[in-house]
């Protein structure tokens, strides 16, 4: 909402603040400026002159030279303008001044403006410029009695002398304000204008409304029927005839346009004057197109086609409410009106209608239908019943005071019957123990009263003028006695009461540990988006009968691409890797802590399972043991201390077929690792081998601990035994490793992999495996044949899987 | 006899002074103190000695011993020292050589920060507690004081997943449901990701995060709030922060206000940073809606309480002067490698 401070000073006369005063004032009361713009910013010394003599430039065909009279003495000024003749009084920039714009450029303007100053055109001496209206940073739009091109020429009872500036009212101020979505008050200006005189404590003077209306009936001219009245909680109408089309007077076109609105007729002009003024949209139709004279309020019949005044086709349906006549639609209720009842130049009666409507339907038609105009964005928000009669008789009375046209007298109306003014118990301990201040009640009765806030000593009733629909409760009231009490002046203190203790669930402690962990092993955080495209199921390989494409889709997606909520964490990790690959970044290695989303059923009837992965990716140095050790530390640091178990037939088509696992612990399968399928790598544009692990956290939660408890350290010798095998190339170490873990018996405390070889030294389909194992009691010193028995179990059982000892 | 001594030991300080390297003091000791060391001999002729003089002569033998003991010690020592130093000099590195570093990786920026307002606030005695990002339209919305149809469901551009089901907009939600649960008085933060439909660009992203705040207890008042918050602020921007509180309308508080922090670059006097103003725009925030209350079944009359909402990416942003959201979720490590 744009509005001019000029406006605001008409309701209170004695505003008097500079334009930051008002800026900051205004905001800390709740009506936030979000920006202001002087109109005359870049303006200075520019004067109303009259054209004395005009001659030719003696050495240039397109200039001429004006003798030019501002008043204090008569100056040279040199111009190529065409449309200036003798005796026409224009705004004359002196030397030293400025002005907003040039005359050609239609770009922004710059933003210091144009510095002008004394010179010689073509050796002839010019001391200033005569300014066309884009000079002076308007346009023709705004200033329609402008020049198409050239000098702005001022009407003849412009005085010589006076500032060009004042004339053309464009000492003002443009303030934008962001109006919440509670207060259609503020659509209008006297709204802000309300708030205004209470913020500075200066008294507020509404416009007082009286229409003369001729001695006719407006009952006679027209019949009015509301038959959906939950959807038109109120329709007023009033009748213009004799209505003479033409421009509106200056001051209202000044006033439009500085609020940005273009000027257009008298007719229209009073509309967008009231609407600016009150915040109540408004709408004229030519009577004479209303068949049978008659206003239907209803419902449209679904499938019904209306063209809008722009000239576009709508497609209607039967929760759209239309204004028709006896025989047709003539308008979209509170969206726009039908061209099939458009105001024209030769109108003879106009039809005015303001009207209420409810907001929630407006808003869903206007949606639907795909057309939001101003009006709809107003009518939406719930307008009041009241303040709509208050502006059509308000447009009357400009129509008298404009003399475009001869009222009616009276008022045709229809609608739900006015609801009673809503009322509030006066609690002012409760404001005060609300807020935490101390408020004396008369102060607050005072500062309700300026709100138009009526207050019943008898039945300590608080009424609410029909302006203030979101006056509802005691909460309201308190914020209107906070807002001008001052949220400023309101206490600092923090909260008393029952201590309570500060907590972070188990679940974050342990993404915690994952966190420090991965950055511990190189890992840097990333953050993906949860939605992605569909077709990312095709770029991991996934088979098409894979459960995991069965994802939830979003209904009104930003495009294909964020269009599914992912089920598979591998699409974002891959993706920041093949950024870092293409920006050349080497050794990358990303972790992420986020969330899938796994439907129950589909389509989704109740909220899916949200599960929180642990996604490590990484290319560069290192490899897939690498990543099995980020695992492992992870585990470790999390309680995690029972043997690991590694399956290579995890089945995941996105990674490479011999080197992936799925990872085990206790029986549970919590997540898998590998390398990166060539496949999936071309897909995601990364031309070198990469390596993933996922962990799914709530497997892992279960497990994870943060209890410990100190076994000793070892007092007793330890004893080693190095075993060197030659293995089956088919057995893993796990296998190995299984044996010596389940075989070595009580004293067994440690055993570690130190060598593993193929090549030419070993028999074909074997592998040489060397393994020192480590023995300790922890109440004795270790005799030779208790290690010795333990390594007979333990060879016993290597020598089950086809293992032989190295000779 | 004393002459004899006298000479010994003045013959072995010569000698001792006169070794270079400890091979020669070694060998001062086999000559004077050894089994068959001068000294050594001094008291083997003992039996020259008359008896009464016996006990005079080996204390004064000893005394000569440990004299020329503690002088060879000494003598050994500054030479072992002297060794030492001379090998030190030999192993001089370049301390300004790269470092071995062991590359550690970065926490996200969003992540600092959600730490920092976490810390915060659990200082202050919240509990963090979590929600899901996938919704009831109900939670998200209606308990919110926010009904079908209300404009504000337009302000925040929603995804939907079917009618009643839709990604959260806010993190509020859990506020409803916590509050649901009726265990008072409550404390609270939820961190998390919210959705709303916006074009990716330098200030928006479809995906962000937020943390919302809840207090409920009895006789909590906006004063509560004007004082938690500006301590929160001073907590996270620095002690000479100063915060503006301005009458603001979110539908699931009354009053409310969106509140402005001094800016923390230029201390309130304008800069670039806050466009002039000083101020920086951070948090909304007001006192829950009597509605939002009887919503959850918590009376009103009984409890009152405060709420506040923060953007994460949006202090992120502030804190570490990021000029492009978009930065945030491309995970380019020499971004990353900064925070």
């Amino acid at each position: 909402m744009n509005t001019a401070l000029s406006w605001i000073k008409e309701y209170v006369p004695e505003l008097d603040c500079t334009d930051q005063e008002y800026c900051d004032a205004m905001t800390l009361t709740g009506t936030k400026v979000e920006g202001y713009e002087r109109a005359d910013k870049n303006l200075r010394k520019i004067v109303i002159g009259q054209i004395k003599k005009i001659e030719k430039h003696p050495d240039a065909d397109k200039l001429i030279v004006c003798q030019v009279d501002i008043g204090s003495e008569t100056v040279q000024i040199v111009t190529g303008a065409p449309n200036v003749k003798e005796g026409d009084k224009v705004p004359v920039v002196l030397d030293g001044g400025k002005v907003a714009g040039s005359a050609h450029d239609a770009g922004p303007l710059p933003e210091n403006g144009i510095e002008i100053k004394a010179g010689k055109l073509r050796g002839v001496d010019s001391f200033g410029m005569m300014c066309s209206i884009g000079e002076l940073g308007s346009s023709k739009d705004f200033y329609p009695e402008a020049a198409e091109d050239g000098i702005y020429i001022f009407e003849e009872d412009a005085q010589v002398g006076a500032d060009a500036i004042e004339a053309l009212g464009l000492h003002d101020t443009v303030f934008e304000y962001e109006i919440t979505s509670n207060r259609v008050d503020c659509f209008g200006v006297l709204g802000i204008a309300r708030e205004a005189a209470l913020t500075f404590k200066k008294p507020f003077v509404p416009p007082v409304v009286t229409v003369k209306g001729n001695s006719e009936d407006a009952h006679d001219y027209i019949k009015v029927e509301v038959r959906d009245a939950d959807l038109c909680t109120r329709y007023c109408a009033r009748v213009v005839k004799n209505v003479k089309i033409g421009p509106s007077p200056k001051w209202m076109q000044r006033r439009l346009a500085a609020s940005g609105i273009r000027p257009i007729n008298n007719l229209v002009d009073i509309t967008n004057y009231v609407m600016e003024e009150y915040g109540q949209p408004m709408h004229a139709f030519d009577l004479d197109t209303v068949a049978g004279h008659q206003i239907i309020v209803r419902r449209a019949k679904d499938g019904d086609v209306f063209t809008t005044l722009d000239g576009q086709e709508r497609k209607l349906d039967n929760d759209v409410l239309m204004i028709c006549d006896a025989e047709k639609e003539i308008g979209i209720a509170g969206i726009m009106g039908g061209e099939n009842s458009m105001i024209t130049d030769d109108v003879k009666t106009v039809l005015f209608e303001a009207a209420t409507f409810y907001g929630p339907n407006i808003r869903k038609s206007a949606k639907r239908i795909g057309l939001r105009t101003d009006a709809s964005g107003k009518f939406e928000k719930g307008l009041d019943p009241r303040n709509a009669e208050d502006a059509i008789n308000r447009a009357c009375q400009l129509i008298e005071i404009l003399g475009c046209g001869e009222v009616v007298g009276g008022m045709v109306e229809a609608g739900a019957p006015l609801k009673p003014l809503h009322t509030i118990p006066f609690e002012p301990e409760r404001y005060n123990a609300l807020l935490g201040t101390d408020v004396s009640a008369e102060d607050m009765l005072s500062i309700f009263e300026k709100l138009e806030v009526s207050y019943d000593k008898t039945s300590n009733l608080l009424t609410i003028p029909s302006f203030r629909q979101d006056l509802v409760g005691y909460a309201d009231m308190a914020e209107e006695v906070a807002r001008f009490f001052g949220y400023d002046k309101i206490p600092t203190t923090l909260p008393s009461g029952e201590a309570t203790t500060g907590k972070l669930p188990f679940e974050n402690r342990i993404q915690d540990k994952a966190r420090d962990i991965a950055e511990f092993c190189g890992f840097s955080q990333g953050m993906s988006y949860s939605f992605e495209s569909p077709r990312v199921f095709d770029k991991l390989l996934l088979a098409q009968d894979d459960p995991q494409r069965q994802a939830i889709t979003i209904s009104n997606p930003l495009g294909e691409d964020f269009s599914i909520m992912r089920t598979i964490s591998l699409h974002g990790m891959l993706t920041s890797l093949s950024t870092n690959y293409n920006r050349k970044n080497k050794d990358c290695r990303l972790y992420e802590l986020g969330n899938i989303y796994l439907p129950k059923e589909l389509p989704l009837k109740d909220l899916p399972d949200e599960r929180m992965q642990f996604t490590l990716g990484m290319y560069g140095e290192g490899d897939f043991f690498t990543m099995k050790g980020v695992v492992e530390e992870f585990f470790t640091c999390i309680g995690m201390n029972k043997k690991v178990s590694y399956d290579p037939n995890a089945g995941k088509n996105f990674l490479h077929p011999g080197r992936q696992a799925l990872i085990g612990y206790e029986g549970k399968t919590v997540g898998y690792l590998g390398e990166v399928h060539p496949e999936v790598l071309d897909n995601y544009n990364i031309g070198t081998k990469a390596y993933i692990a996922v962990l799914d956290m709530p497997e892992i939660y279960p497990f994870a601990t943060f209890d410990r408890k100190y076994e000793g350290i070892a007092k007793y010798p330890a004893v080693t035994r190095d075993i060197s095998m030659v293995v089956p190339k088919k057995i893993l170490v796990g296998q190995i490793e299984a044996i010596i873990a389940q075989r070595g018996g009580k004293i067994l405390e440690s055993y570690n992999l130190f060598d593993i070889y193929e090549g030419s030294q070993i028999k074909e389909g074997y592998k040489s495996v060397a393994y020192s194992i480590v023995f300790r009691a922890k109440d004795r010193t270790l005799e030779e044949n208790d290690v010795a028995s333990a390594m007979k179990k333990i060879l016993n059982g290597l020598e089950g899987l086809g293992i032989e000892l190295r000779a | 006899m004393k002459e004899k001594l006298e000479q010994i030991k003045q013959e072995a300080i010569r000698k001792i002074r006169e070794a270079d390297i400890p091979e020669k003091l070694n060998d001062v000791r086999v000559e004077y103190l050894g089994k068959k060391g001068a000294l050594t001999a001094v008291l083997k002729s003992m039996k020259d000695v008359a008896p009464e003089d016996r006990p005079k002569v080996g204390q004064m033998v000893n005394d000569v011993k440990s004299e020329v003991e503690g002088i060879l010690e000494d003598a050994l020592k500054t030479m072992e020292r002297h060794v030492r130093e001379m090998q030190m000099k030999a192993e001089v590195i370049d301390v300004t050589l790269p470092a071995k570093k062991n590359n550690v990786g970065h926490r996200h920026p969003n992540q600092i920060a959600l730490e920092e307002v976490e810390r915060i606030f659990v200082g202050m005695g919240y509990e963090v507690v979590e929600g899901p990002e996938i919704e009831k339209d109900y939670y998200n919305f209606e308990a919110l004081n926010i009904p079908a149809d209300h404009p504000a469901k337009d302000e925040q551009d929603t995804f939907y997943i079917s009618g009643d089901i839709l990604l959260r907009t806010q993190t509020s939600p859990v506020q409803a449901r916590v509050m649901e649960k009726g265990k008072l008085p409550i404390r609270m933060i939820s961190p998390g990701r919210v959705f709303r439909s916006d074009e990716v660009d330098a200030t928006h992203s479809p995906s962000f995060h937020q943390i919302e705040g809840l207090v409920v207890d009895k006789h909590i008042t906006f004063a509560d709030l004007k004082g938690t918050l500006a301590e929160f602020a001073k907590e996270l921007f620095g002690e000479d922060t100063k915060v503006k509180f301005r009458p603001h309308h979110f539908p699931f508080t009354e009053p409310s206000a969106e509140v402005d922090v001094s800016c923390f670059k230029c201390k309130g006097a304008g800069c670039r940073f806050c466009k002039g103003s000083g101020w920086i725009e951070i948090l909304g925030c007001g006192m829950v809606h009597p509605h939002v209350f009887e919503m959850c079944g918590i009376d009103p009359k009984e409890y009152t309480g405060f709420a506040f909402g923060v953007g994460l990416e949006r202090i992120a942003l502030l804190k570490y002067e990021i000029d492009d959201m978009r930065l945030l979720y491309e995970n380019d490590t020499r971004f990353l490698k900064q925070f």
